[in-house]
């Protein structure tokens, strides 16, 4: 039942419309069709050796590459080729064949099994043709919004680059202008810089000038028996002067405080006044906090005209102003902004950075896991790496592996989540459609007619 | 799955979880087992028993007398039978219980056949029975009591002969003994003829009325109940069986170490090569020597220890050696001694004399292995777990895109809503049907998990219904008896129960377990039971199985809940189609109700080695259908690891790859496309096999062989096979040796059989028997050998399911010995209905090859069934080349074949003879 050679009679209709008769061994493809010719010997097609033909397709596999037995299941490695007129061809493996389940949509694959197959091509080609062509216009549409993405990175790139260079620029310039400030325009700003000076000697005599009326009063306070001297014990009665904290004040403590004196006089109060003033209640009015006079105030405080350059740091601090309190981390800061943008730039974003926008863009998913704010590396096919983006060793996971996630993008018009699963546990799978990933559509319509091969 | 956990709380169930290996601190050792202790202190010595020949009473088939127990005068009641097929029962028990003791029910297929037993002599002291055919005599001696089983001159056996029968009757406690003195039914104690100073009760040790193990007090309401015998087997040193262990094939001397366990129990990442219980217990012995194979069945459901000594086991080979050439005046002899906690003592002892004698005997007390579909016998994809529809899907269609077989889909816990069996989780599974279906358009299956554990939960049917049945077991105060599972709190059904066991059947009605369809198989896990929360993760022995307690039936729970099962599946096609249920827990009797594994194993070179002689230990004791998690269940293996153990596993009888939910995950295609191939490969190999287990599963159907066999059972007289646990047979004809180290360059095998051939299957090469060979191997290499003188039949069409595969022609190997002979077997039936045995629809046909001829016959002319298949091909190794070849069909039509010869080789390949697979035929070469 299964020696007989079977011979396919297939009729179709090229472009033309012209019918044209082909024969040729069921699961030949046209393209081999050369190669099996009825009624001459049949060389295998690894050359091995030669047979009558018919011993091709007659359920007995006697070449090694299987190539004697395209329609039958009798070569472990041989393969079957589907028309599916209406809908694509298809090579399906030898062992597919009368296995009782349809593979080819033409049905051409179960001739002999009983399986009940529908030839369902014409509306798998009618389904295919619906989704190529709602494919074709998203990546029309996607493909264009993709080369703005490309434009807007290019500019984000220039800019980015631009800022950096700056930044480096700015660098050097800054150093350059402390030393400027300090030398070459030192003559240009000296009205500047005196007034300031002046300012800041007017500001520097009042606050010495309250200082001493601050000292001569704290001394009257202190001289409890007025004798004009302060003492050990008169000092040792403000607990606050404490020098370590611990909440008494010795008598060595206050010593210390007096220089290694016994007493002082208003004249060498002055030292011990610097040592205390800090801490110093006054006794009149002991719940008023010293007034505000610290020094990083009395920079700007004096400063009278506005409209003079600001001192350099200040330039900068335009640029991110959020830290401006800080100075101290400021160059710091400047510093990591640089090497993040630079980090950023060294970042592979595409071919024509069209991945660019979605960095620094966190994509909540339903799920509780995220896409840290971090690139991950990209690890598609090798036709188009582009396709599959991993981010690897993320925190460990009992008895499992570390986190990760994969990310796989498809063409689309927006940027969206379809769908997040966990196929294992702790290895986080994330689909996404955007229009960075689509291609440029053909020039011509994708007809499937036109590449139908019979 | 499996937890070691004893606390309530989730959270210390994880933190329990995290440890890395087997808590042993979870797990009695024999001293924390109050009875053992007790019953180990007892050292070899004079027994105290006495038979009282006065009281023999004799029938044609049973032969009873009274023992007494010279220090307590206790008596019991001896019971002798010879049973047809070389065998001999002896029963012991109490002569008058103060209550029933427990006898295992439904393990024994029938009351076995008895034959006549007759005294042939007497004297004062002993008795001489006549044991049928041959010359076999048992010897009674009465005082010490002791039985030994002669053969000619020669002791095979003898019981109680280190005197170490100890039976601890049931008692009153003290304490309460002046209330219950007056309560009807007599203590079994001659007391009340005995002055009370004399007599000698030992009520006083720990343990005997109440036992804490760590949290747990086992309350022991009945008090001491354990039994204990002993048995000495001259001549021997090998001895076997009594799984389950993680240990080697050949039982160790437990001398100096705890006695073998078996007590059915959820082992959290369990050890390797220790005696300590795992998850199911097959209290059966097997001892070989050169004169002869026997075995010992302790029919007994209770906590059991085995302790086995053996005088030449501390001996080097050459102490041995010096032995043999001074003619030792010891001659090798093995002691084993049973201990159990309740029950009686209910022996069959197996006389043998050959491997296959010990096997049938067995099977025709116990039964034989459930002869599976042919699918079940193909490889499984399992996983804890495929985690919804979309998933199955994915798995499948990888398979297709990877070309590469698969018969079953496997779904774990989490398939069921909230571990709520026999339902689907809604939001991962809302469409049971439509998934079963696409599978079934794939002619493909799938098992889900059906737990015996069930959640108490009033809003679940299942649950509802056992409780309102009243079928939950019962704690010891009468209420239903809740543990810690999966589910979370949990009722045990009473599955010792057959009323009870007849409803959870039903349950498995399409109309009743909504989603399921034909298609759709069961596995049963966690049934020794599992109790997270449990002593020893296990119900408490006070729990109560209607009269019994939990204590006397425990080992036997498993066995229940997968006969219920499988009666279930035959139930819900309506007694057509054959079951498939894979079971963790199991107990002597368990191979007639499906397949089991070897539980929760770890991805690590040494678990790959003891799966081989763990399931060669169950297939000795007839649990054939065994297999280990592919891949190692806990851990993550190295795709060496991996594929090594996808090609040792398709050639073990249950061939399924499984994974922790915690792994990576390890489908064949995903450790690159190297791989890939490799395992591809291992599979195909296994399903262009799929005849040859096929035929073998029938055969043990038939006669109880065992499938996968340690060498000595075909080569009983070869020593050198007797410890060999790293390569083994397939049914008779094929030898493994798969390769388990890592790195491994060759393996060297042990190729049994002086004058015999066996050829290398992959290259066709021929090698002698009676050598070790060494094979240099690579990561494709899977040492496999056909034994000269067999004929293989294959289907080398491999296709995506072995139901793709049903009407695919033969192809035949045949494996000339160095005779020039060969012969082999085809079995054939529809694959998986019980028609093959309700109406004979099946081809069973004998080939041999001899004088140059191949025949095909009928092995069973009153058997129908035709078939689609066809013979393809025939090749034969180590022929010669012939100058024709006839093929002469049944109607006397004759034709000539084609043929190739490979000269180097000596392969001879006929070309498509194209008969039937059912019809006689004879090709004849010249």
């Amino acid at each position: 039942m299964t020696c007989l050679h079977l011979l396919l009679t297939l009729v179709f209709a090229v472009s033309l419309g012209t019918p044209v008769e082909i024969q040729r061994p069921r699961g030949v493809p046209l393209t081999k069709k050369q190669f099996y010719e009825e009624g001459k010997p049949f060389t295998c097609l690894d050359g091995s050796r030669t047979i009558p033909f018919d011993r091709v397709n007659d359920d007995y596999c006697d070449c090694k590459d299987g190539s004697d037995e395209p329609g039958t299941a009798a070569c472990p490695n041989g393969s079957f080729h589907c028309t599916n007129a209406g809908y694509r061809p298809m090579f399906i493996p030898s062992s597919r064949i009368n296995d009782g389940i349809c593979d080819c949509c033409d049905t051409t694959d179960e001739y002999n099994s009983g399986a009940k197959c529908e030839n369902t091509c014409k509306e798998l080609g009618r389904k295919e043709r619906e989704v190529l062509q709602k494919m074709a216009e998203i990546t029309k549409e996607g493909f264009l919004l993709k080369q703005q993405l490309i434009e807007e990175a290019k500019k984000g790139r220039e800019e980015k680059q631009g800022k950096v260079t700056d930044m480096q620029e700015n660098k050097k310039q800054l150093e350059e202008k402390v030393e400027a400030l300090r030398t070459v325009k030192e003559a240009a700003e000296q009205p500047e810089k005196e007034a300031k000076e002046r300012h800041l000697k007017a500001w520097e005599a009042i606050r010495l000038e309250k200082d001493k009326a601050k000292m001569a009063e704290a001394f009257l306070e202190l001289d409890d028996n007025s004798d004009g001297f302060v003492s050990v014990s008169e000092l040792q009665s403000h607990a606050e002067l404490d020098p370590d904290a611990d909440g008494t004040l010795t008598e060595t403590e206050v010593q210390g405080l007096m220089g290694g004196a016994a007493q002082v006089d208003t004249s060498t109060f002055e030292s011990v006044w610097t040592n205390i003033k800090d801490k110093y209640h006054s006794e009149s009015q002991p719940e008023e906090p010293a007034p505000v006079e610290t020094p990083p105030d009395e920079v700007k405080e004096p400063a009278v005209d506005n409209d003079s350059e600001p001192y350099p740091e200040d330039d900068i601090s335009e640029e991110d102003d959020e830290d401006e309190d800080d100075k101290d981390d400021y160059h710091e800061d400047d510093d990591k902004v640089r090497v993040n943008i630079e980090k950023e730039l060294s970042f592979d974003f595409g071919p024509d950075a069209e991945f660019t926008y979605m960095y620094s863009q966190c994509y909540e998913l339903s799920t509780n896991a995220h896409v840290p704010r971090i690139w991950g590396s990209w690890s598609g096919p090798e036709n188009n790496k582009y396709l599959v983006m991993k981010y690897e060793h993320g925190t460990g996971c009992w008895q499992g592996p570390n986190r990760s996630t994969t990310v796989k993008l498809t063409c689309g018009k927006e940027t969206v989540v379809t769908s997040t699963s966990e196929p294992s546990r702790c290895e986080y799978l994330m689909e996404f459609t955007t229009p960075a990933v689509c291609q440029e559509p053909a020039n011509t319509e994708p007809s499937p007619h036109g590449h139908e091969e019979l | 799955m499996a937890a070691s956990c004893d606390s309530l709380l989730p959270l210390v169930l994880l933190l329990c979880l995290s440890a890395q290996a087997v808590d042993r601190s979870n797990f009695k050792t024999c001293d924390q087992s109050a009875f053992c202790k007790r019953q180990r202190e007892l050292k070899p010595g004079q027994s105290p028993y006495r038979a009282l020949l006065d009281t023999l009473e004799l029938s044609n088939s049973r032969l009873s007398l009274q023992l007494i127990n010279d220090n307590n005068k206790v008596r019991l009641l001896l019971e002798l039978y010879r049973l047809q097929g070389n065998m001999t029962r002896v029963k012991i028990n109490e002569l008058k219980p103060l209550k029933p003791r427990y006898e295992v029910p439904d393990v024994l297929l029938s009351d076995p056949i008895t034959e006549a037993l007759s005294v042939v002599a007497q004297d004062e002291n002993s008795l001489v029975v006549s044991l049928g055919g041959k010359d076999q005599r048992l010897i009674l001696s009465a005082q010490p009591f002791r039985l030994d089983i002669v053969e000619g001159s020669q002791v095979v056996m003898s019981l109680n002969s280190r005197g170490l029968l100890a039976f601890e009757h049931l008692r009153t406690r003290k304490d309460t003994k002046s209330e219950s003195e007056q309560a009807p039914g007599q203590e079994n104690v001659e007391q009340q003829t005995d002055e009370d100073g004399q007599i000698k009760e030992d009520d006083d040790k720990p343990g005997m009325w109440e036992e804490t193990f760590k949290s747990h007090t086992d309350s022991k309401p009945n008090g001491p109940t354990s039994i204990s015998l002993d048995f000495s087997l001259p001549g021997v040193e090998h001895v076997y069986g009594i799984p389950e262990h993680a240990d080697t094939l050949k039982l160790k001397n437990t001398d100096g170490s705890d006695p073998y366990r078996l007590y059915n129990l959820d082992v959290f990442q369990y050890e390797l090569h220790n005696p300590m219980a795992l998850y199911g217990a097959v209290p059966v012995l097997i001892s070989h020597s050169t004169d002869r194979t026997m075995g010992i069945f302790w029919l007994n459901a209770a906590e059991t220890w085995v302790d086995i000594s053996s005088n030449t086991a501390g001996k080097t080979m050459f102490g041995k050696i010096l032995d043999f050439v001074q003619v030792s005046s010891e001659a090798p002899q093995t002691d084993v001694r049973w201990m159990s906690e309740s029950g009686i003592i209910d022996v069959f002892i197996m006389l043998g004399p050959k491997p296959a004698d010990v096997f049938t005997q067995y099977a025709s007390l116990t039964g034989t292995q459930s002869f599976p579909p042919l699918s079940a016998l193909a490889y499984h994809q399992c996983r804890w777990n495929y985690n919804d529809q979309e998933d199955v899907k994915t798995v499948d269609q990888g398979f297709d895109e990877h070309d590469i077989p698969y018969d079953f889909i496997w779904l774990d816990i989490e398939h069921a809503d909230g571990k709520r069996y026999f339902t689907w989780d809604p939001s991962k599974f809302p469409q049971p049907k439509e998934m079963l279906q696409g599978l079934m358009d794939k002619r493909r299956k799938l098992v889900a998990i059906v737990d015996p554990h069930i959640k108490v939960d009033s809003g679940y049917k299942i649950h509802n219904e056992i409780r309102s049945k009243n079928f939950y077991v019962k704690n010891k105060d009468g209420g239903d008896y809740e543990g810690w599972c999966w589910p979370g709190n949990a009722g045990y059904p009473d599955f010792t129960n057959p009323e009870m066991r007849t409803w959870w059947a039903s349950q498995f009605a399409y109309d009743q377990y909504e989603g399921s369809m034909e298609n759709q198989y069961i596995w049963n896990d966690m049934n020794e039971p599992s109790v997270f929360n449990g002593p020893e993760v296990t119900m408490h022995k006070d729990a109560l199985h209607g009269v019994w307690e939990h204590r006397d039936v425990h080992n036997l729970y498993g066995l229940y809940v997968q006969k219920a099962t499988a009666d279930g599946l035959i139930q819900r096609s309506e007694g057509v189609q054959r079951p498939f249920v894979l079971t963790r827990a199991f107990f002597a009797g368990s191979q007639r109700y499906g397949a089991v594994w070897t539980g929760d194993n770890a991805a690590e070179w040494g678990h790959l080695k003891i799966s081989i002689p763990m399931c060669l230990s169950l297939g000795l004791v007839g649990i054939s259908f065994c297999g280990a998690d592919v891949g190692g269940f806990f851990k993550h293996p190295s795709a060496e690891l991996l594929v090594r153990w996808y090609q040792a596993g398709a050639y073990q009888p249950f061939f399924r790859a499984h994974a922790h939910i915690d792994t990576p995950r390890r489908e064949p295609w995903l450790f690159g496309p190297e791989n890939t191939a490799l395992i591809r490969e291992a599979i195909r190999q296994r399903y262009a096999l799929l005849p040859y287990w096929y035929q073998l599963f029938y055969n043990a159907h038939r006669t109880g062989q065992p499938v996968m066999r340690p060498l000595w059972v075909e080569y009983p007289d070869d020593f050198a096979t007797f410890s060999i646990e790293d390569e083994y047979l397939i049914g008779k004809d094929l030898l493994v040796h798969p390769v388990t180290d890592e790195g491994a360059t060759g393996v060297t095998a042990y190729l049994p059989g002086k004058g015999e051939v066996w050829y290398d299957v992959h290259t066709f090469q021929k090698h002698d028997g009676d050598q070790s060979l060494y094979i240099p191997v690579t990561m494709s290499s899977i040492p496999v050998f056909q034994r000269g003188g067999s004929i293989i039949c294959r289907k080398d069409r491999v296709r995506r399911s072995s139901s793709c595969m049903e009407n695919d022609p033969y192809t035949l190997y045949v494996a000339l010995g160095s005779q020039g002979s060969a012969e082999g077997e085809l079995y054939i039936d529809d694959f998986h209905t019980f028609s093959f045995e309700e109406a004979k629809q099946f081809v069973h046909r004998r080939l041999s090859f001899s004088a140059n001829t191949l025949s095909s016959r009928n092995l069973a002319p009153d058997s129908q069934f035709s078939t689609a298949s066809w013979i393809e091909k025939i090749v034969i190794f180590g022929g010669s080349q012939p100058s024709s070849a006839t093929l002469k069909s049944a109607d006397g039509t004759e034709s000539a074949l084609e043929f190739e010869f490979d000269s180097t080789l000596a392969v001879l390949t006929l070309r498509k003879p194209g008969v039937n697979a059912a019809a006689d035929w004879t090709i004849v070469l010249r």
